[in-house]
């Protein structure tokens, strides 16, 4: 297929993975390359997921300083003040990952997102955003869209005991095989702007709650100027008060909300260590998915809350209102 | 919630990991992270280098290394100050009994075959320690929780028994690779190389069985002179001409089967070899006996390039000179393993020419080595899912919240928008014979079976038993172990060889036998019945066991053999995902069945399962645990 084949050494190390998605996936994955931006517990999992199963590079970026917060659910950075002093959660990061799998390359990017242009994105095949604000994450989706290759696109977010991804494919064309025969198919996704501002009232009951729970603490830190994670039971009051709000504006009771699931959303920042390794894990295994182009991609969110245990996927567009 | 609480339980409780492999890495870490600072973990594996693009607690320079001990090393680099203390061992060694059990909260599993699952959960049993058990093959996976009196145990239900073949598709009529990959395994080598005593069906058999099978077993006898070339076309030509001659005679045979071609060495390779591949010297480069290859000296490189009949032709011919040249100590008692690559590349070598005798499509080495060595697919990512799902429920499991139980399905394809579906656990199986005590019964000929059949067949490999005992009434048949005398040694052994109702108690119709395992804590009784016939293809033991609620065929779930990675109970992926359906649609037409019914994992319009109203769910919930 496309171009070299595997070295003898990739075959040795990478021979369960190939029994699974194939000698070409395979190859496709150790030529695509990764941007990845802010690293707490469950985007330390992702990565370790991803070098592990061989991509070509991953670019890492977060220029936070180590401290004991960041340390909580990463396991990439190791307890010692000595080592992490002074160095960014990237560059810790950076080490850790490289030690996993010397055949890929991991390096790291500094400066803010937000000030980087196209031609900086069109380098990657996917761009993760581990946390940010929602200007932020708009802002990139737009860059990625506007490229002439498809960049695609991924955000996630762990709060308490749940997780979000989002994912942007734009346009995706991709086989797989029923029965015998290979079929083509073609995914069409929304942006993140599209996605997160479909109208409520024609969105499914069965639907997860957490979808309208997390725009709920979107606008909250967003209107509040605070940072991803940054809010706690005090917030109790306005983060209710936007709910309500919210939830009027789209026609549609209070109750489609739970109190007590944005109570967790808003109390729980230290990151539950199973919830990460899980969603880590799909969001993972969907890059692969992507990169490879094996498989059914998942569209367009996926959730999973450790209370009920299921990991569901949601195909949130507006396809609903049409 | 209740978070302090919470970590101040995970914090005093002290859990036991049995198996640091794909599962157990992630499952360490995982552990670490949530707060458990009490952690044993069992594992008799070394490092290999098919691990480490999943087990990510190794590195290169640990190959050979204990997993359970470099596990241990790796995770307290980043959690300094939790205790983890590992154990090189098996798991079945006679030091982890019930006693030992006893001292942790729970047990968790992250294991790569049955009959170690089995054993432990013998001993949770005994030991009354609440289990989570778990497996993945490719993107598939599953957690479940086993609480002795609450939930359904691990031998509930039956697990499907390896796949096997009917004798004469391998011996004769073979239709698919696989077919021809089990000929050349358990048929060619391991009369060539394992122990010449074994009964083996190589030889076709021919309608004039006159045919001297004296004759045609001193083909595989090498003259102590003989040129191990001119003994390898010897093989050659007669396991894939001569042999295939004589199974064309069959007439009947062919009537609706596409005919096999004999194929003879002189057709594809030339007069001699020996010159221009001296394989002798090429493999001088090697360092041990596992890396041994004749694909250097061939011009081979890429494993999954597929061969054609010449190159085939010249594996095999190579790969047996090679075992004379440089392994013959071993000839007489080498086994298949798939980490021997002169192994695999004969084995790949013959069931190929077989293949292309039978018109079957050839397969690369890469893809013969999957298929004989049972290897089962594997990647990080479900690991590490799975891994957080044991995490989950073992923190459930010490908080004692037994309504909240879930056995989790990691799915490669959304069933209704769920890639991990929780589904509530089953009440143990009243019949069950490991958690329940029913009685089985045993179909054998009384006169005709021998005690060593019984033990081998059925304590062994049916019942999982490592350390048997066998009574019948007060009298002591048999058992196992250091303290034994020479005498009673010289009697179990005298008895091994008699037929059952020659024992010196006999054994016969309506004889109540008493099977039991010290270790495993696990005692069960076997009713016999005695049958004259059995059918050979069908009942190949000669013996039928039953008794504990037999799951309805095959369901898609197979070979979980003891050589597996981290297998659930699949063979491969792409007929996996129907595994959780097909499974429980077959008990739902089964409703007098101890069941799994999937139908109500959850209600359609609700998210909490626990609140479900529907009135037909009531019925069934009752089945499940309150």
């Amino acid at each position: 297929m496309d171009g070299e084949e595997l070295t003898e050494q990739e075959t040795a190390l990478y021979d369960r993975q190939i029994r699974v998605w194939g000698p070409n996936a395979q190859r496709r994955l150790t030529k695509s390359h990764i941007l990845v931006s802010g690293i707490k517990g469950t985007v330390a999992e992702f990565c370790k997921n991803i070098v592990l199963a061989g991509v070509g590079s991953v670019t890492l970026m977060d220029d936070r300083l180590v401290n004991e917060e960041a340390l909580n659910a990463n396991f990439l950075i190791p307890p010692d003040e000595n080592a992490y002093t002074g160095k960014t959660v990237a560059e810790i990061c950076c080490d850790s990952l490289r030690d996993f799998n010397p055949m890929v390359h991991v390096s790291v990017e500094k400066g803010d997102l937000s000030t980087f242009g196209a031609e900086f994105f069109e380098k990657f095949d996917v761009v993760v955003i581990g946390y940010g604000t929602r200007v932020i994450k708009k802002s990139v989706n737009e860059q990625c869209r506007k490229l002439s290759k498809r960049v695609a696109f991924y955000t996630v977010d762990c709060r308490d005991s749940c997780g979000e991804i989002f994912v942007d494919l734009q346009n995706y064309k991709y086989t797989k095989k029923k029965l015998e025969e290979t079929v083509e198919c073609e995914l069409n996704y929304p942006s993140f702007q599209e996605a997160i501002s479909v109208p409520w009232k024609p969105i499914p009951r069965r639907t997860a709650k957490l979808y309208f729970a997390m725009r709920v603490i979107e606008v909250f830190e967003e209107s509040e100027g605070r940072k991803h994670g940054e809010c706690s039971l005090l917030d109790r009051a306005k983060v209710l008060e936007i709910k309500k709000k919210l939830c009027e504006a789209n026609s549609v009771s209070e109750s489609h909300i739970p109190d007590n699931l944005l109570e967790r959303l808003i109390t729980g920042h230290t990151e539950f260590p199973p919830a990460c390794a899980i969603v880590g894990g799909i969001l993972a295994q969907e890059v692969i998915k992507a990169v490879s182009g094996k498989g059914d991609p998942l569209k367009n969110f996926f959730y999973f809350d450790a209370q009920d245990g299921k990991g569901v996927m949601e195909d949130i567009s507006d396809s609903f209102t049409s | 919630m209740d978070t302090q609480h919470q970590q101040s339980a995970l914090k005093a409780a002290k859990v036991l990991m049995v198996g640091a492999g794909g599962i157990g890495c992630e499952l360490l870490k995982t552990l670490a992270l949530s707060g458990f600072e009490d952690i044993h973990i069992i594992d008799m594996d070394t490092i290999e280098v098919s691990n480490l693009n999943r087990q990510f607690l190794f590195r290169r320079s640990h190959v050979g290394q204990s997993k359970a001990k470099v596990a241990r090393d790796a995770v307290l680099r980043f959690r300094p100050h939790i205790n983890i203390r590992s154990y090189h061992a098996n798991v079945k060694n006679p030091e982890f009994d019930a006693d030992f059990f006893k001292q942790f909260d729970v047990i968790l599993n992250g294991l790569d075959n049955l009959d170690a699952r089995r054993h432990v959960n013998r001993l949770c049993l005994a030991a009354d320690v609440p289990l989570v058990e778990s497996g993945t093959t490719g993107f598939l996976g599953q957690v479940t929780v086993h609480v002795k009196g609450k939930t359904e145990c691990y031998e509930c239900q039956t697990k499907p028994a390896p796949k096997t073949y009917p004798v004469c598709t391998i011996t004769s009529t073979p239709t698919k690779f696989v077919h021809c990959i089990v000929w050349a395994k358990d048929l060619l080598f391991a009369k060539l190389f394992g122990d010449k005593n074994q009964d083996n069906d190589l030889n076709v058999r021919s309608n004039n069985s006159a045919s001297s099978s004296k004759e045609t077993e001193d083909v595989f006898e090498r003259a102590e002179d003989e040129d191990i070339e001119q003994y390898g076309r010897k093989i050659y030509d007669h396991v894939f001409g001569y042999n295939i001659e004589t199974a064309l005679s069959n007439e009947e045979t062919w009537k609706n089967r596409r005919r096999p071609r004999p194929i003879y060495s002189k057709e594809v390779l030339p007069e001699s070899l020996t010159q221009q591949n001296g394989s002798s010297q090429n493999s001088s480069v090697t360092d041990g006996d596992s890396m041994i290859s004749v694909m250097p000296s061939l011009g081979l490189k890429n494993p999954q390039e597929l061969w054609g009949l010449t190159q085939n032709s010249l594996v095999f011919i190579e790969a047996l000179k090679l075992f004379f040249a440089k392994r013959k100590k071993e000839i007489g008692h080498l086994t298949f393993d798939k980490d021997d690559q002169l192994a695999v590349e004969f084995v790949t070598a013959a069931a190929n020419i077989r293949a292309e005798s039978f018109g079957i499509p050839l397969h690369s080495l890469f893809e013969a080595k999957g298929i004989a060595g049972n290897i089962v697919h594997a990647v990080a990512t479900t690991n590490a899912i799975v891994a957080g799902l044991i995490v989950i429920e073992a923190i459930k499991v010490l908080k004692k919240d037994v309504d909240k139980y879930r056995m989790t399905y990691c799915l490669e394809h959304p069933s209704r928008k769920l890639l991990l579906m929780p589904v509530q656990p089953f009440e143990p199986n009243p019949s069950c014979y490991v958690c329940s005590k029913t009685p089985l019964v045993l179909e054998i000929n009384t006169q005709k079976s021998k005690l060593r059949d019984l033990v081998d067949k059925i304590v062994k490999a049916k019942l999982g038993m490592n350390l048997p005992l066998i009574m019948h009434g007060a009298s002591l048949l048999y058992e196992v172990g250091d303290d034994l005398d020479d005498i009673m040694v010289a009697n179990y052994n005298a008895n091994l060889e008699k037929h059952l109702s020659e024992l010196p108690s006999p054994v016969v119709n309506g004889s109540i036998l008493t099977v039991e395992d010290l270790q495993q804590e696990l005692s069960c009784k076997i009713n016999i019945k005695h049958r004259e016939e059995f059918d050979e293809e069908k009942e190949p033991e000669g013996m039928v066991l039953s008794g504990w609620t037999q799951s309805p065929a095959t369901n898609g779930e197979s070979a979980s053999t003891s050589n597996n990675e981290n297998a659930i109970d699949a063979t491969d992926s792409s007929s996996g995902p129907e595994i959780v359906t097909k499974k429980r649609r077959l008990s739902e037409t089964k409703p007098e069945n101890h069941k799994k019914e999937a139908e109500n994992v959850e209600s359609e319009e609700d998210d909490d399962l626990v609140e479900i109203e529907n009135p037909m769910m009531v019925s069934k919930k009752k089945k499940r645990v309150e």
